[in-house]
């Protein structure tokens, strides 16, 4: 707790510390919410097997308190994308990610979900941060649970980092637009630029 | 070569076409494509040759573009192991028109759908001639069409906006459901939109 919290010791006294209310409450909220994140496995192709092992026993999730796989949204905190996504189930993970209550975080595991990897194509969703705001992206192709772990632990990090008392920070809804869309179409239209090896390829057959 | 084709060549002359042992070892025949639901039964329904099981049915659209397109089915007669490669050519540039085999082999029934979704070839008389792969409101055309781009015909953003406002629900009939039974028991805007049939509400963009 002492890391933590702003301590004063008082004429040498040992027996109190001072701080500010808001300061106990979010460090007892945050390690709260970061140390009993329940995960919504949203596992589309091999990333999900690698999201399996990351569960079973060898890496244990559970260490890091993710015991519990909710696979309903209504009793999730964390959506973990594990795989590619097409535009067909661009309004399923939209639904899942709108029926999860708040606090909820993403995220984003593999080349796949974070850029839409290899599949720069006409079916694929090129990052599903295009879709839902992600917090934390885990390189890979797959990842190893190495990554999908430490991608974890800097999700926790950042989870005991917020405030609640910070309006700015405060997590947003961040429901779609008119357009039904949730960034601009520019800034879409910019993430999905093509990447890596596919920049050689055309647009136009 | 296969037996059944000199056969076909004896009992339907003219319609068919081209006929050779493809590189695989199989035969292939090609029909003209106004005669193929007769071929088709003949093969199915006629005691010596019995094909009755479609492996396969597909279409194949070469680089070439003075090459037609080709919609392939591949037959196996299980008693007598034979299999046989028949194909209809359409003009890419055409109509692209077939009459379904849905009603000889109840199975070519969601893999003419996958080749209508695919390259936009219609079976006449097919019962349910819907996309299968890419949903109902998919505007862009046949994504294995050579003219088509890899990347799609419209901007990233539109695809995005477009598979947003789909809903998920609407991408299959109320019979395909496994929930059909529960109907009454849905929510109410749930079972209007299965009434209605409505696949997706698209809002217009500026």
């Amino acid at each position: 707790m002492k890391h933590v919290l702003e301590t004063k010791e008082v004429s040498g006294s040992p027996n109190f510390h001072l701080t500010r209310l808001e300061k106990l409450i979010d460090w007892a909220v945050n390690q709260s919410r970061a140390n009993s994140l329940w995960p919504m496995p949203f596992g589309t192709a091999c990333c999900a097997i690698e999201f399996m092992a990351t569960a079973a026993s060898r890496y244990d999730l559970a260490r890091f308190g993710m015991e519990r796989q909710a696979f309903s949204p209504r009793q999730a905190d964390v959506l973990i994308c594990a795989g590619r996504l097409p535009f067909k189930l661009a309004p399923v993970i939209r639904r899942i990610y709108d029926q999860m209550p708040q606090p909820k975080w993403v995220i984003s595991m593999g080349a796949c979900a974070s850029t839409g990897g290899i599949f720069d194509n006409y079916a694929m969703v090129q990052g599903i941060d295009t879709i839902v705001p992600v917090d934390v992206y885990v390189p890979g192709c797959p990842p190893r649970p190495e990554g999908l772990l430490y991608g974890i632990l800097l999700l926790h990090k950042k989870i005991k980092g917020e405030s609640l008392f910070d309006a700015v920070r405060r997590r947003d809804e961040q429901p779609l637009d008119e357009h039904g869309l949730r960034l601009p179409p520019a800034e879409i239209d910019e993430i999905s630029e093509p990447f890596g090896n596919s920049v050689h390829q055309f647009r136009s057959a | 070569m296969n037996p059944t084709v000199p056969a076909l060549q004896a009992t339907f002359g003219d319609a068919i076409g081209r006929v050779g042992g493809a590189r695989d070892g199989l035969s292939v025949a090609v029909v003209a494509a106004g005669r193929l639901r007769d071929v088709m039964r003949w093969l199915k329904d006629t005691p010596e040759q019995r094909y009755n099981y479609l492996v396969d049915l597909t279409a194949v659209e070469y680089r070439d573009r003075e090459r037609p397109l080709e919609v392939v089915y591949q037959l196996r007669a299980l008693e007598r192991k034979l299999d046989l490669r028949v194909k209809v050519e359409l003009d890419p540039q055409g109509e692209l028109a077939v009459d379904s085999v849905t009603p000889l082999w109840a199975g070519a029934n969601w893999l003419e759908r996958e080749v209508y979704d695919m390259f936009g070839v219609v079976f006449a008389g097919h019962p349910d001639l819907r996309r299968i792969l890419m949903w109902e409101t998919y505007a862009e055309g046949y994504p294995l069409r050579k003219d088509f781009p890899l990347r799609g015909r419209f901007s990233r953003s539109e695809q995005v906006r477009q598979a947003l406002n789909t809903s998920p629900e609407a991408n299959y009939s109320l019979e395909e459901l496994s929930i059909a039974e529960a109907f009454d028991e849905l929510p109410p805007d749930m079972r209007e939109r299965l009434r209605r049939g409505e696949r997706a509400r698209i809002a217009e963009s500026e």
